[in-house]
């Protein structure tokens, strides 16, 4: 239990400065570099939480991935960000207004893995007692994403492929010399 | 990067094992934590490591663009063809009861079948999205980053 909280903390004061430095810094190729952190530290913090899948995807798509694409980004465009005018005294106020209340919304919700939260009594129960028998996938996230809500998947499916459709017709597949390929 | 020895070292090392692990959770993922998604995406990972130690044009001898391309939409079209499989056998669009015998089977069957698409069509944009990025990339030498 103390060893846990011990790793808790530590991840989340290492979150914290991650995003803090973020914020400030200026040299992009440093942010880019510093979100990687930001999403390994975020896995970390889901393995904690029991969700390894969580964690591995968001150690390849935002430490790996995005990582490597804002790096090929910042190798178009530019490495400093540009110094604002003023400084953003009504975007703070208005993020730290959001960020009261929504710290405020979490005071009502149930205690964390408490058992009488309304999620688990609503249509959980239901798909741990039939998933097994019904699928003979012991896996009930994946009896749940592949079989019962089998039309979500195929829709995040063709989200990505649309995704990709996108940017590739946005950025096609040129050749550094200009040449199609 | 490729002039890196060791980052070439340790990249050699690690490849086999980041695909080993992307096939294992793409089988595996009816037991064990993962699935299509997560399974493309770190076999995607690891071919974009290896571009990065051996350079785009590396990556595009293995993966052409246009087999990429052909990825992606493999996966959707095999996941929406398990659908109308289970259509043309007399049950609702992806109830998959019927691809076999047993019903739970028929499940089981599909949840893989479906899964292996969507493996198909994340690790095929990934690998699409990177390469038309890295393609616009003009080389930079070390000391300019």
């Amino acid at each position: 239990m103390i060893g846990s909280l011990v790793i808790d903390l530590f991840l989340f004061t290492l979150l914290a400065l991650t995003a803090l430095a973020i914020a400030r810094l200026r040299n992009l190729f440093a942010v880019t570099i510093l979100a990687s952190i930001f999403s390994l530290l975020a896995a970390g913090l889901f393995v904690t939480l029991d969700a390894v899948d969580v964690a591995f995807t968001e150690a390849a798509v935002g430490g790996g991935i995005s990582t490597v694409l804002m790096l090929g980004a910042l190798a178009l465009t530019t490495r400093e960000e540009k110094r604002a005018r003023q400084t953003p005294w009504l975007a703070l106020l208005l993020c730290a207004i959001t960020g009261a209340g929504l710290i405020y919304g979490t005071l009502d919700m149930p205690a964390f893995g408490s058992p009488d939260a309304p999620i688990h009594g609503h249509v959980a129960p239901d798909y741990i007692a039939r998933a097994l028998p019904e699928t003979g996938v012991p896996n009930i996230v994946t009896a749940v994403l592949a079989s019962y809500r089998g039309y979500d998947t195929l829709g995040e499916t063709t989200v990505i492929f649309s995704a990709a459709v996108a940017v590739l017709l946005l950025l096609g597949f040129k050749r550094r010399n200009g040449g199609e390929e | 990067m490729s002039h890196h020895l060791v980052l070439r070292v340790v990249a050699n090392l690690l490849l086999p094992f980041i695909l080993v692990f992307a096939l294992y959770v793409q089988w595996h993922g009816d037991y064990g934590p993962g699935g299509g998604f997560q399974a493309g995406v770190v076999f995607a990972a690891g071919l974009i490591l290896y571009a990065l130690v051996y350079g785009v044009d590396a990556l595009k001898k293995i993966v052409p663009p246009r087999a990429a391309i052909i990825l992606m939409s493999a996966g959707v079209l095999i996941y929406a063809g398990t659908g109308l499989l289970s259509l043309l056998l007399g049950h609702d669009f992806l109830d998959y009861t019927g691809l076999a015998a047993d019903p739970a089977h028929g499940q089981e069957r599909g949840i893989l079948i479906v899964e292996l698409g969507v493996g198909i069509t994340v690790a095929g944009a990934m690998i699409a999205i990177f390469t038309a990025f890295a393609g616009r990339t003009p080389d930079i030498e070390d000391k300019d980053w």
